[in-house]
């Protein structure tokens, strides 16, 4: 049973990509950089390209950490829903197949001033 | 016309027995089951309702005399505050920061359990719980009041208070204690019972309202003190009724016991989660501080949770699976969610700020294991860009958890440096956690939470669509008066310069 209720009952989800007006959602976090709370939530056309989202609002998000200069974006490992993945970044987020709430992680291994040794 | 009428007084165990269990009946044109219908579904068996004891053994004529005389009480010392002054009285105006979450989450979840409770009032057959159910709604709708009546001196003269209602309704953070309890309100009435009146009435219910009374006491808040007190033997009920909820599903049948083992687990998860906005409270809000949350969870966690599961071991309940993975979250979940309110601070209708040197100081005391090797270098940072010119602000908003609703601001249970991820894809749509607890409630019943509200996707659909002005609008949030940083705020400096005029000759 997938609820409980006294008959069949099937629900609507809330956040279905219709009702971002042509736009999507995507999450997207750094590795053990906690200056940021949580993951960024981004809301973008699937036609954006992966570097204009790098580029842009993911930039300007990341500068209040002091790693953030410092990032090598030729060398960022990435993870897409927990697993490895490979951006394209002249491709769109559509051709790069991040669906509607998918969650982006990157991650720069040695890059950490805000953990005390 | 005039009648002389002898009045016999009648005994205490006659009285009981006419006011309450003399109110049932045998229905005679329509089945039990069509009078009650929401008894079978949720599979709790139930022989005999015979079998509730009462432990209180109050009659409703009592209950109304009662309250009405604490009700007397309450007023005459809430104007008596109000013509005083009363709110110069306190250790700084940061503590409102505390009151304004509790006023816009807390209060209105009292008004929703005295819906809730009206509810199984009427579902119930048994004539016991109906009465029992029935005085802890009225007990809870005039929390709710008395709660904000005790608040509402403030809002003559800070900002943050104005709007509560629509804040209960569409600001982002309310929704975490909103949601918990539209889940038990949408679930059956057992269900109900063990999520407020044992898992939170019980278990929890210690956790917040000590330290926050305690700290309404510590920090000259006598209104709220007041509403403490009036609300204490109310308390005392209620968990006896809690109590006597589990243990009397529990003995009616043996079948019953692995459905309320999977609520326990359940609303000890949702609750333990809702009350994380009381650890920042205690860590950081109260100016004069009372304990730390890791001190307040040693007592009423560790200590009276785990005398509690030991008593109730005999009926084959364990403690609740998420117990060690809490306590693993204990010296962290503070910290991590004053960050967020810090750097989230432009959306929020109360003051955040950055810890003193003195409040890093007690900080590191209290938390010698985590503050100053995760969290400190943070507010250092922090610290330097405010100092700076360039006050750090996070636009980037932040992921929910589709279960409670709160930004997933925590980390691995074993790993403190790395967020916690999880998530899960249902009828083709992707879902996010903040917690392996939060990911479990979703993957029993899917179709209940895929219908959540998450603030932080709504604010890019209609009405608002990603427009924060207009969201501010929406919210009933007043930029530069309700939000933002304490430091430099309309309250700093007007209670700076009250207080001032009130102990000075200037
Ligand atoms: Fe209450
Ligand atoms: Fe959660």
């Amino acid at each position: 049973m997938t609820v409980a209720a006294i008959k069949e009952y099937l629900a609507v989800p809330r956040d279905r990509v219709e009702n971002f007006h042509g736009k999507q959602l995507v999450y997207v976090s750094w590795d053990r950089h906690l200056l940021f709370a949580a993951p960024f939530l981004l809301c973008l056309p699937p036609e954006t390209a992966f570097r204009e989202l790098v580029n842009g609002p993911l930039a300007m998000l990341l500068q209040a950490d002091p790693d953030a200069a410092a990032i090598d974006w030729t060398k960022v490992e990435w993870l897409k829903s927990n697993q490895p993945w490979t951006p394209d970044f002249d491709a769109s987020l559509a051709a790069n197949g991040i669906g509607h709430k998918d969650q982006l992680r990157l991650r720069t291994s040695g890059l950490n001033s805000l953990l005390a040794a | 016309m005039d009648m002389k009428v002898t009045k016999k007084k009648l005994g205490l165990k006659d009285k009981y027995k006419l006011m309450t269990r003399d109110l049932g009946w045998e229905p005679s044109y329509h089945s039990k089951d069509e009078l009650y219908p929401y008894m079978n579904y949720e599979g709790i068996k139930i022989h005999d309702w015979d079998k509730w004891e009462d432990p209180f053994r109050l009659t409703m004529d009592a209950y109304w005399k009662y309250q009405a005389e604490k009700e007397r009480k309450f007023y005459a010392i809430i104007d008596a505050h109000a013509q005083n002054n009363g709110h110069l009285n306190l250790t700084d105006a940061r503590y409102l920061s505390a009151l304004k979450i509790f006023l816009q989450a807390i209060s209105p979840g009292e008004y929703a359990a005295h819906r809730g409770f009206a509810r199984v009032g009427r579902e119930f057959p048994g004539v016991g719980p109906q009465v029992a159910c029935q005085m802890q709604a009225i007990d809870e709708i005039r929390h709710a009041q008395t709660q904000i009546h005790a608040m509402s001196n403030y809002n003559r003269y800070y900002n943050g208070f104005h709007a509560f209602a629509d804040q209960r309704d569409r600001i982002w953070y309310t929704s975490v204690a909103r949601s918990f309890f539209d889940d038990a309100m949408s679930a059956g009435p057992f269900e109900f019972m063990i999520a407020i009146g044992f898992s939170f009435e019980y278990v929890l219910t210690n956790l917040l309202f000590v330290p926050f009374m305690s700290g309404a006491a510590y920090n000259g808040d006598m209104a709220t003190v007041t509403f403490g007190f009036s609300a204490q033997s109310d308390e005392a009920r209620h968990m006896t009724l809690g109590l006597e909820v589990i243990k009397f599903i529990l003995e009616q049948d043996p079948d019953n016991l692995p459905i309320v083992q999977n609520w326990i687990d359940k609303w000890f998860w949702r609750g333990f989660r809702v009350l994380g906005l009381v650890s920042t409270m205690m860590d950081y809000m109260l100016p004069k501080r009372v304990m730390s949350w890791r001190e307040a969870w040693d007592i009423y966690g560790v200590e009276n949770g785990g005398a509690l599961f030991k008593d109730l071991a005999r009926y084959g309940i364990k403690p609740p699976k998420g117990w060690d993975d809490a306590e693993k979250a204990i010296d962290h979940m503070s910290h991590q969610f004053m960050l967020g309110l810090y750097q989230w601070s432009f959306g929020t209708a109360f003051h955040a700020w950055i810890p003193s040197d003195d409040d890093m100081r007690w900080l590191s005391a209290k938390y010698p294991d985590t503050f100053d090797q995760y969290y400190r270098p943070r507010w250092e940072h922090i610290k330097k860009l405010a100092a700076a010119g360039t006050p750090f602000k996070n636009y980037g908003l932040a992921k929910l958890c589709q279960t409670c609703q709160l930004p997933t601001v925590f980390t691995e249970p074993d790993d403190p440096t790395l967020t916690c991820h999880r998530e899960t894809v249902y009828k083709g749509e992707k879902y996010h956690f903040c917690s392996d607890g939060c990911q479990h409630i979703f993957e029993n019943e899917p179709e209940k939470y895929i219908q959540a509200w998450l603030p932080m996707p709504q604010l890019f659909q209609d009405p608002v669509n990603g427009d924060l002005g207009e969201w501010m609008k929406w919210v009933s949030l007043l930029d530069g008066k309700d939000n933002g940083d304490y430091a430099g705020s309309e309250d700093q400096k007007n209670f700076e310069a009250w207080r001032g005029l009130a102990t000075t000759n200037q």
